[in-house]
C-alpha cells in the first residue's frame, strides 16, 4: 500500500507551518508595518539566512543523500547572484542615463544611451562597451532565465565529465573546489566582462520601485525567500520520496552495488547535481538584492566549504537539520563578529570575540565531526526515540 | 749671438706664455656664468674651458661639480677651497699655493645646481676616459653608454690603446663599435660595425639597431625618394579611420566628425524646435540626425560632412610611409639583417629562460606539495590545514630571525626548528583528530578545516593581519646572469636545489629504510602489517608528521620569497592538491611530475599572455580539471594491489 507524499514526510508539515509562522511574525514585527521591533537591516539579514537556507538543503541533497561532497556550490549560487545583479545594475544605470540624457535639447539616439550606460558601468574597469556576456541584460526575463540555465549547464557538463570518468569522493571534491576557484579567478579579471574585483553594487535599489521604501522592498524579498525556501523543501522532499530517492540514497551507501543492480548510476548522480546547482542559481539570485553588492570573493573555494561545514553542524541526510545549523550558525556568527558577544575578561587577557570567533567556530567545528556526527539533527532522534 | 736673441725671445715671450698656462684668466672671462651657474648658460663656458686644452680643467671641474670653488667677493678670483679642521684652506688654482691670513668671509661658495653638474659630468667624460683612476675612468664609459652622441666616438677611440683595464677595455671596445654604428662618417665602417652586432644579445645592442632603424611618417601622393622602410597598407596594417585621422594631422584634410560632433552642431542651430526642417523630437535616430546635419550643410550652416567616399579617395590619393631617419639603405638594410638576427638569438635565449622559470615554479609547487604527497598520497588523509602547517613553518622561521640577528644562522637553525614545530602539531592533529575518522574521508575533510581556520585565526591574533618578511641571508640575494636575457635568482636556484634534495631525502626514506618499509606495508594492507608486529598506529602517527614537518620546512623556503600572512596557507593548498592528483596519488615521483607539468603550463599561458597571471591560473585549472577526465589515476598510476580501490 503506497502511503501519501505528505504521510511519508511529516515533517515537511512541520517545515511549512514554522516557516510560514517565523514570517509571519517577522512581518508583523518588522518597520513595514510600523511596529518596527526588527530593524530593516535585521529583516535582510534574515532574507539573506534564508537564501543560505535554501542553498544548503540544496547541499544536503547532493552531499546527505546523495553521497557527493561537492565544494562548488557557491559557485553556482555566485553565477546566480551575478546574473540578476547584470539586469538591475543594467536598468537602474539606464534609468540615470536617461535622466540625465533628457536634459540635452536632442532626444539621445539609441547608440548614445547604450555608450553612456556602458561608460557608466565599466568606466572602473577602463572601458566603455559592452562585453558579449551582457547580451541579455536589458531584459529580467531573460536574465532570469540565465539564472536557472547557467548553472544548469555549466553543472551538467561539468558533472557529464566528472561522473563519466568515475571521479567520486574526495577528488570530486577537489575537483570541484577547482572549478570554483577557476571561476572565481576569472571573475577577478577585469577582462572578465563583469567588472573584475569592483564587482556589481547598488543592487538594493530595485529599479521602477525606487519610490518604495527599503523597509518595504526588504520584507517581499524575505517574502520571496522564504517562498523560495519552501518551494525548495516540497520539491527535495518529493525527490527524495519514493523509488528515485531510494536509489539516490543506495548509491551515497553502496555505488558499486547499485550499479549492478542495473540503474546507471551516473544519470542520478548528474540529475541531482544539475538541479541542486540550479537551486542554488536561484537561492543565489535571491540573496544578492538583498545583499546589495557581489564580487568575485564571494565565490572563492572557502564560502562552498563554509556551505559543508553548516550542512554538518544542522545534521547530514535530513532537510530540516540543514536548515538549523545554516540558520544557527550563521546567525551566531553575525552575532559574534558584529561584536555583538560581549568579551570575556580573564584576568591575564581580555577574549574579544570578533577576533577569537574563528578559532571557536574551527574548534567546534572539529568537537561536531568528532562527536556528535549526527550534527544537531540528531538531538530530534534521540527526542523521538526517548518518546516512543 | 743667437743664444743671446733666443733668451731675449725667450724672455719676451714669458709674460704671454705664463698667461696661456693659466687657468684663472680664462676663467675670469667666464666669470659671471662660472659664480652662479645655470643649466642654459653654463654650455660657453664649459665648451671653452675644454677647448683651452690646459692641463689643470678636469682638476677644476672635478673641483667644481664637488662645491670646492670658492670666489672672493673683492674681485671675482676664483680659489681652491678644503675644509680642514673646521677652517677652510684656500688653495691659487694656478700655482697650488695656500692663502694665507685670509678672512672666510671674504669668499663666497659656488654650489651648482643639479642640471649644471649633469653639464659639467658630460664634459668631464672624454677626461675621465683617460683618467689614472679606474673608478673614474668607469663612470666615464658609464656616462657615455647612457648618452651616446657623435662627438664621443673619437674620444673613446683614442682612449682604448691606453687601456689597461681588461674587462674595461673590452667594454671600451663594445661602446666604440655602439658609437660608429651609429655615428661613423665612413658607410662601410658603420655596415661592419653593424654587422659586428648581430650575435649581441645586450639590451644596449638592440637599442642601437633600434635607434638605427627609427622611422617617421611620411605622407606623400608619390613615392618619396628617400629611404623608405614600408607602406602602411590600409586595412591590415591600421584601419581606414586611423589612416584618415593621420591624414587629418599631417596632411591638414578636414576631420571626420563624432556623432557627438553632430550633435553639437545640431544643438547649436535649433529654430523653432526644429534644426534644418526637422523637428527635434525626431532626431532620436542617427539616421535622421545625418540628414539634419547634411541640410544644414546644404545651406551653409556647417561645413560638409565627410563621408566614407571622401575618406576612400582621400586614402586612395594620398600614401602613408615609414621612412626611415636614416637616409643610406645600405646600413638599414644591414641594421635591419642584424635584428633580425638578434631577434632570433633573442627567442631562442627567452625560451630558455622561461623554461628556467618554469623549473623554478615547478620546485615552488613540489615544495608546497610533497608534504602533502605523504599525508595524502601515501595515507589518503584529507588534510585541509597542510597549507596552515606551512605558514606555521614559515612564522617559525620570522620568529627565529627576530631572535638570532645573523641571517645565515637564522635560517640554519629556522630549517630544523620548522621541521620539530609542524611535527609536532602534525602528530598532535593526528592523534586528537584524524584518528577517529580514518575510515570516513570526506569528514577528515571537513575536520581539518574546522583546524585550518582556527590556526588561520590564531596566527591572525597572534602575529597581525600584515605581512612579516622574512630576509634571505645576504649571499642569496642577486642572480646568476647568464646573459642579457637569461638570468635566474640565486634563491630561486636554491629552492630548486632545496626541492631536489627533498626528492632524494624522501625516496631514501620510503624505499630504503626501515620506516619507509613499514609505511608503505601499513597503507597497504594494516591488519597484514599489524600481525607481523608492526605497530599501525604508531607508524601513521609518524607518517603524518613527518608530511607535515616537510611542510613546515617548506614553509621556510616559500616564506623566504613570498610574504608570510596568515593567509599564506590558503593560497597554496588547492594547488598543491591538484599537484598530488594530476600526478598520480601514492607517489612521490607522481608529485614531482604534477609540479613539472603545472609549472609548465602555467609559465607557457603566462608567455602567451604575459601581463595576465589570473587568466593563466584559470587556463590551469580549467587544464586540469579536463586533464583528470582523461586520466583520473593522475600521471603515474600505480597498477594492481597497491592502487587500493
Amino acid at each position: 500500500m503506497q502511503k501519501s507524499f505528505i504521510a511519508q514526510n511529516p515533517s515537511v508539515l512541520w517545515f511549512l507551518a514554522s516557516l510560514g509562522l517565523f514570517t509571519l511574525i517577522v512581518t508583523i514585527l518588522s518597520e513595514a508595518t510600523g511596529v518596527g521591533l526588527i530593524s530593516t537591516s535585521f529583516v535582510k539579514t534574515l532574507g539573506k539566512v534564508l537564501c543560505l537556507c535554501l542553498i544548503a538543503i540544496a547541499m544536503d541533497v547532493i552531499w546527505g543523500y546523495c553521497g557527493i561532497l561537492s565544494l562548488g556550490h557557491f559557485a553556482f549560487f555566485g553565477i546566480g547572484g551575478y546574473a540578476v545583479g547584470m539586469w538591475l545594475m543594467y536598468e537602474r544605470t539606464e534609468n540615470i542615463v536617461l535622466q540625465s540624457l533628457a536634459e540635452r535639447s536632442i532626444p539621445p539616439t539609441p547608440d548614445e544611451v547604450t555608450e553612456a550606460i556602458a561608460t557608466q558601468i565599466f568606466g572602473v574597469v577602463g572601458s566603455s562597451e559592452f562585453p558579449a556576456i551582457w547580451a541579455f541584460s536589458h531584459s529580467l526575463t531573460l536574465q532570469l532565465f540565465m539564472v536557472i540555465l547557467v548553472p544548469g549547464i555549466l553543472a551538467l557538463v561539468f558533472g557529464w565529465l566528472a561522473f563519466r570518468s568515475r571521479v567520486a569522493g574526495v577528488y570530486l571534491s577537489i575537483l570541484t573546489q577547482a572549478m570554483t576557484l577557476a571561476l572565481s579567478l576569472y571573475l577577478f579579471q577585469n577582462a572578465s566582462g563583469l567588472r573584475g574585483n569592483n564587482g556589481l553594487s547598488g543592487l538594493q535599489n530595485i529599479p521602477g520601485y525606487e519610490a518604495v521604501p527599503q523597509s518595504v522592498i526588504s520584507i517581499a524579498f524575505f517574502w520571496a525567500s522564504a517562498m523560495a525556501l519552501a518551494l525548495g523543501y516540497v520539491l527535495f522532499a518529493r525527490v527524495l520520496t519514493g523509488k528515485m530517492g531510494s536509489v539516490i540514497r543506495a548509491i551515497r551507501d553502496d555505488e558499486a552495488r547499485v550499479r549492478f543492480l542495473g540503474y546507471h548510476v551516473e544519470s542520478y548522480k548528474l540529475f541531482v547535481f544539475t538541479l541542486t546547482a540550479v537551486v542554488s542559481g536561484i537561492a543565489g539570485a535571491l540573496y544578492y538584492p538583498q545583499a546589495g553588492i557581489i564580487n568575485p570573493a564571494e565565490i572563492a573555494p572557502i564560502a562552498s566549504i563554509y556551505l559543508a561545514v553548516w550542512v554538518a553542524i544542522g545534521g547530514r541526510g535530513r532537510l530540516y537539520g540543514a536548515v538549523i545549523g545554516t540558520a544557527f550558525v550563521s546567525l551566531l556568527s553575525s552575532w559574534f563578529t558584529g561584536g555583538g558577544a560581549p568579551n570575556v575578561n580573564l584576568s591575564f587577557y581580555t577574549i574579544q570575540w570578533t577576533e577569537w570567533w574563528l578559532v571557536l567556530l574551527g574548534v567546534s567545528f572539529v568537537a561536531v565531526t568528532l562527536f556528535f556526527p549526527g550534527g544537531i539533527g540528531a538531538l530530534f532522534d534521540r527526542f523521538k526515540k526517548e518518546r516512543s | 749671438m743667437m743664444r743671446i736673441l733666443l733668451l731675449v725671445l725667450a724672455s719676451l715671450c714669458l709674460p704671454f706664455l705664463a698667461h696661456a698656462d693659466s687657468l684663472q684668466p680664462i676663467l675670469q672671462d667666464h666669470q659671471k656664468v662660472i659664480a652662479k651657474p645655470s643649466r642654459k648658460t653654463v654650455a660657453p663656458a664649459l665648451e671653452a674651458l675644454v677647448a683651452s686644452g690646459l692641463p689643470s680643467i678636469p682638476e677644476f671641474l672635478q673641483t667644481w661639480q664637488d662645491k670646492g670653488v670658492y670666489t672672493r667677493k673683492s674681485d671675482g678670483f676664483f680659489f681652491y677651497g678644503s675644509k680642514s679642521d673646521g677652517a677652510i684652506q684656500f688653495i691659487d688654482i694656478d700655482t697650488g699655493a695656500a692663502l694665507t691670513n685670509v678672512d672666510e668671509k671674504a669668499f663666497k661658495q659656488i654650489k651648482p645646481n643639479g642640471g649644471v653638474r649633469k653639464a659639467i659630468a658630460a664634459a668631464l667624460v672624454p677626461f675621465g676616459l683617460s683618467d689614472p683612476n679606474l673608478n673614474r675612468r668607469r663612470d666615464a664609459v658609464q656616462a657615455i653608454a647612457q648618452n651616446m652622441t657623435a662627438a664621443q666616438l673619437p674620444q673613446l677611440r683614442a682612449s682604448i690603446d691606453g687601456e689597461t683595464d681588461p674587462a674595461l677595455r673590452a667594454r671600451k671596445v663594445q661602446l666604440s663599435n655602439y658609437l660608429a654604428a651609429r655615428f661613423d662618417q665612413n658607410p662601410l665602417d658603420r655596415i661592419a660595425a653593424i654587422n659586428a652586432m648581430a650575435r649581441d644579445l645586450s639590451v644596449e645592442g638592440r637599442a642601437v639597431l633600434s635607434q638605427i632603424l627609427e622611422t617617421e611618417l611620411v605622407v606623400s601622393e608619390t613615392l618619396p625618394s628617400t629611404n623608405v622602410a614600408k607602406r602602411l597598407a590600409v586595412g591590415t596594417d591600421l584601419s581606414s579611420e586611423e589612416a584618415y585621422a593621420l591624414l587629418v594631422t599631417h596632411q591638414g584634410l578636414p576631420a571626420q566628425l563624432r556623432p557627438n560632433d553632430i550633435r553639437l552642431a545640431l544643438e547649436a542651430h535649433i529654430e523653432n524646435a526644429q534644426v534644418g526642417g526637422v523637428p527635434i523630437h525626431n532626431l532620436n535616430e542617427t539616421e535622421k540626425r545625418l540628414n539634419a546635419y547634411d541640410r544644414l550643410a546644404e545651406n551653409n550652416l556647417v561645413p560638409p560632412r565627410i563621408t566614407d567616399t571622401d575618406i576612400t579617395t582621400a586614402l586612395q590619393t594620398y600614401g602613408l610611409y615609414q621612412v626611415y631617419i636614416e637616409p643610406n639603405a645600405e646600413i638599414t638594410e644591414a641594421a635591419k639583417a642584424a635584428q633580425t638576427s638578434v631577434q632570433t638569438r633573442v627567442g631562442v635565449n627567452q625560451f630558455f629562460d622561461l623554461s628556467l622559470d618554469a623549473i623554478s615554479l615547478a620546485s615552488i609547487y613540489f615544495l608546497a606539495a610533497v608534504g602533502l604527497a605523504i599525508t595524502f598520497g601515501v595515507m589518503g588523509v584529507i588534510n585541509m590545514a597542510h597549507g596552515e602547517f606551512i605558514m606555521m613553518g614559515a612564522y617559525t622561521g620570522y620568529v627565529v630571525q627576530q631572535i638570532v640577528p645573523d641571517y645565515t644562522i637564522a635560517l640554519m637553525i629556522a630549517f630544523p626548528l620548522a621541521f620539530f614545530v609542524t611535527f609536532g602539531a602534525g602528530v598532535a592533529m593526528e592523534r586528537l583528530v584524524i584518528r577517529w575518522l580514518y575510515n570516513r574521508p570526506l569528514e577528515t575533510l571537513l575536520a581539518t578545516f574546522g583546524v585550518s581556520i582556527a590556526l588561520q585565526q590564531l596566527a591572525k591574533n597572534i602575529f597581525g593581519t600584515q605581512a612579516r618578511p622574512l630576509t634571505s641571508p645576504a649571499w642569496l640575494d642577486g642572480a646568476w646572469i647568464i646573459n642579457d636575457v637569461v638570468q635566474i635568482s640565486y634563491i630561486r636556484i636554491a629552492i630548486f636545489v632545496l626541492a631536489l634534495l627533498f626528492l632524494g631525502l624522501l625516496l631514501f626514506i620510503l624505499n630504503k629504510t626501515r620506516l619507509g618499509l613499514e609505511v608503505r606495508a601499513v597503507t597497504q594492507n594494516p591488519r597484514m602489517a599489524a600481525s607481523m608486529g608492526i605497530n599501525p598506529d604508531r607508524i601513521k602517527m609518524m607518517t603524518f608528521g613527518l608530511g607535515s614537518g616537510i611542510a613546515g620546512i617548506a614553509g621556510v623556503a616559500i616564506g623566504l620569497f613570498a610574504k608570510v600572512t596568515s593567509e599564506m596557507g590558503s593560497d597554496y593548498i588547492v594547488q598543491s592538491f591538484m599537484t598530488v592528483v594530476v600526478g598520480g596519488v601514492g607517489n612521490v615521483w607522481g608529485t614531482l611530475a604534477g609540479a613539472v607539468m603545472i609549472g609548465t603550463f602555467q609559465k607557457g599561458v603566462e608567455w602567451l599572455n604575459p601581463s595576465n597571471t589570473l587568466a593563466a591560473q584559470t587556463y590551469m585549472i580549467l587544464f586540469i580539471i579536463l586533464f583528470i577526465q582523461f586520466r583520473p589515476k593522475g600521471i603515474i598510476a600505480l597498477k594492481g594491489r597497491a592502487a587500493g580501490d
